[in-house]
């Protein structure tokens, strides 16, 4: 066998120059490239700053995402209100705690012009709650409904089709709880024939109390984020309450039986949006990164996101998504006709989770601690 | 007149003051101020009401959790005590130095693992579809429901708490004076007669103080409570995560923290002065 130098498989003295002189010029050309990535801190929900989301933007844009992750809208907000402003560039918030960022001055206006609304479902392009009068403070990235989560072993989906299904004599000590009163407290008004769940008179909100108590023989238990996973993972809890695909969409990727359904008496729906920090000087970074995941090919990224799935408010993310995993889009109801993600919205199906109007945060909480204790 | 303190003794004291200064007086010197704050749109602010006192204690739910936290955690100490005694005692009197240190090494193993991750690993023994239910089946019995129940807190409670007591009341045993044994032997005292009469009055300090921890562990402890107990019943621990997950109430869970240390701190008293009874 005889090793032949040629120029074009060999490695040419020609070649090694333009290699060296490429290797030299490099730096110059992109110095940013090799430069140490710039911070951009990010106070989210577990799992928006992971590789399966950020790593296409870290590398487009040498940036590294510092997150600070959270577990509820008052753990974020605690967390903002203890630190110094410009801490946080990117806050990723759930649509009710918005106005609360807002009011306290924790986030920046921002230009709607920068943002691809034009693509998104007309729902969402002047969501409630992210804009003040004519200015915008958020940019929603993804939504899901709360419905009845259930053991597909233990019910069909007909029978968990109504929240009625948590009083099953079957269910008892089976029916687990998110803890957190605002989806379970809301499911229960939407039992109780409230259109709008948390917009309820006193009257309403005893009976939504009364309703509630009954409830409790049938509790298993109530979950974090961890215990609710596992539980519904191993069986333990055959039905759930405030909970939805965010947390038996992932469970079902990996092959546990469980799905949720939106129950015959609607479901309440839940929104996650960016916002950019008061202070950030990191603003244009921050800007672009809501830009990139607002945008088609990032909002079907965000869709399929490792730690939980969700539904986007991108029209044409949609279009990509179907392109890219069409099961995954059938699964989670992100096709075109009746029965769709925005079919249910259409046809007033879904409530927005808010805080409660009539009453207090602190009634409604003092209550679901006592419904706890009961 | 007073005794000067010398600059030997400065040295060595000092650490152990700045310590506890930094990381006890102060921290409490400011939950205490906390406990009168009050909050207003999310946010907290400076303030001396008693708001958060009236409310909190007003509460049913507060004295309930209170009475289940103080339940579980002297079910914990007394339970965590009895299953600790005959191991430290065999480990103390029935083994030779050799394995009285292999003893001990085990003892102290546990310590190295996450006690979350040795909760969590009691749910593949509990559940419903976990281990002892399924060796329960295999002799027609079960499936019973052990997890997410106060048996399973207590479970967490005692998974925590026995590698330490057992050290604790190892170490009282070890120092008994062997001759009182003897002694008792010589009287013609019964081997059982002997634990109750001389070695457990010998090493009551040990003991109590053994069962003082267990006590503490369990009576702050989140973890057993949640990811065993299924967060039912509610525990102090668990009201404390309830008060501050909604509308910033840090005051109010201040309140709670504040019963618990003291109620600590009084079961910490009466227990050591229990155990120095009579002794000079």
């Amino acid at each position: 066998m005889t090793l032949t130098h040629t120029s074009g498989a060999g490695f040419s003295r020609r070649a090694a120059l333009a290699l060296g002189a490429a290797a030299l010029a490099t730096p110059m050309l992109s110095r940013r490239a090799f430069a140490a990535p710039t911070e951009l801190t990010m106070l989210a929900w577990y799992g928006h700053a992971e590789p399966d989301m950020v790593a296409e933007f870290e590398a487009a844009n040498n940036v590294k995402f510092v997150p600070k992750y959270y577990t509820g809208g008052d753990n974020m907000l605690g967390l903002i209100s203890q630190s110094p402003p410009g801490t946080f560039d990117v806050i990723l918030s759930d649509a009710e705690y918005v106005q609360q960022l807002n009011a306290a001055g924790y986030i920046e206006p921002l230009d709607p012009a920068d943002y691809a609304f034009d693509e998104f479902f007309p729902e969402f392009q002047k969501f409630p709650g992210h804009w003040d009068g004519d200015t915008l403070y958020s940019v929603i990235t993804r939504f899901g409904f709360l419905g009845v989560a259930y053991n597909t072993d233990a019910l069909t989906e007909a029978e968990a089709s109504t929240y009625d299904v948590f009083w099953d004599p079957r269910l008892t000590a089976k029916v687990g709880h998110f803890d957190w009163h605002l989806p379970n407290l809301g499911q229960m008004s939407l039992l109780n024939g409230n259109p709008s769940p948390y917009d309820i008179d006193e009257a309403a909100w005893e009976a939504v109390k009364e309703k509630t108590l009954t409830l409790r023989p049938q509790v298993g238990g109530f979950f974090d984020y961890g215990g609710t996973f596992s539980s519904l993972d191993n069986g333990q809890m055959l039905a759930f309450a405030g909970i939805g695909d965010w947390i038996t969409g992932t469970l079902e990727r990996s092959g546990a039986k469980v799905r949720s359904v939106i129950p015959e008496q609607g479901g309440l729906q839940w929104t996650e949006s960016f916002s950019i920090g008061k202070g950030s000087a990191k603003a244009d970074l921050a800007r672009a990164w809501i830009q990139y995941v607002t945008s088609a090919q990032g909002q079907a990224k965000s869709a399929q996101m490792a730690a939980y799935p969700a539904l986007i408010p991108n029209q044409k993310g949609w279009e990509v998504l179907n392109a890219e995993n069409p099961a995954e889009a059938k699964r989670q109801g992100m096709v075109d006709g009746p029965g769709s993600a925005i079919d249910l919205i259409r046809t007033g199906r879904i409530q927005y989770r808010q805080l409660p109007v009539q009453q207090s945060l602190e009634d409604w909480n003092d209550f679901w601690s006592d419904y706890k204790g009961a | 007149m007073g005794r000067r303190i010398s600059a030997y003794g400065l040295t060595f004291s000092l650490p152990m003051l700045i310590w506890q200064l930094l990381f006890f007086v102060f921290p409490l010197v400011f939950l205490i101020a906390l406990s009168f704050w009050t909050v207003r749109n999310f946010r907290m602010q400076p303030d001396f009401d008693t708001v958060n006192w009236t409310t909190m204690y007003g509460r049913a739910i507060f004295w309930q959790a209170y009475g289940t936290t103080l339940a579980l955690a002297a079910g914990a100490a007394v339970l965590t005590s009895l299953l600790a005694f005959p191991v430290a005692y065999a480990i103390s009197f029935k083994l030779s130095d050799r394995a009285r240190r292999w003893a001990i090494m085990l003892m102290v193993i546990p310590f190295f693992t996450s006690y979350l991750v040795r909760i969590y690993s009691w749910q593949v023994f509990l559940s419903d579809a976990g281990i002892i239910n399924v060796m329960l089946g295999w002799i027609g019995l079960g499936p019973y429901g052990l997890l997410n129940t106060p048996g399973a807190t207590l479970l967490g409670f005692v998974t925590l708490a026995f590698p330490l007591v057992v050290l604790l009341q190892l170490f009282s045993l070890i120092f008994i004076d062997r001759t009182l044994i003897e002694a008792a032997h010589n009287m013609r005292c019964g081997r059982l007669r002997t634990v109750f009469a001389v070695v457990i009055p010998s090493a009551r300090v040990g003991l109590v103080i053994a069962a003082l921890f267990a006590f503490i562990l369990s009576f702050g402890d989140f973890v057993s409570p949640i990811y065993l107990g299924g967060g039912d019943p509610t525990t102090l621990s668990i009201l404390i995560t309830d008060t501050t997950k909604s509308g910033q109430q840090w005051p109010r869970a201040a309140v709670i923290a504040l019963t618990m240390i003291v109620t600590l701190m009084a079961v910490a008293f009466l227990s050591i002065r229990f155990a120095y009874r009579g002794r000079k």
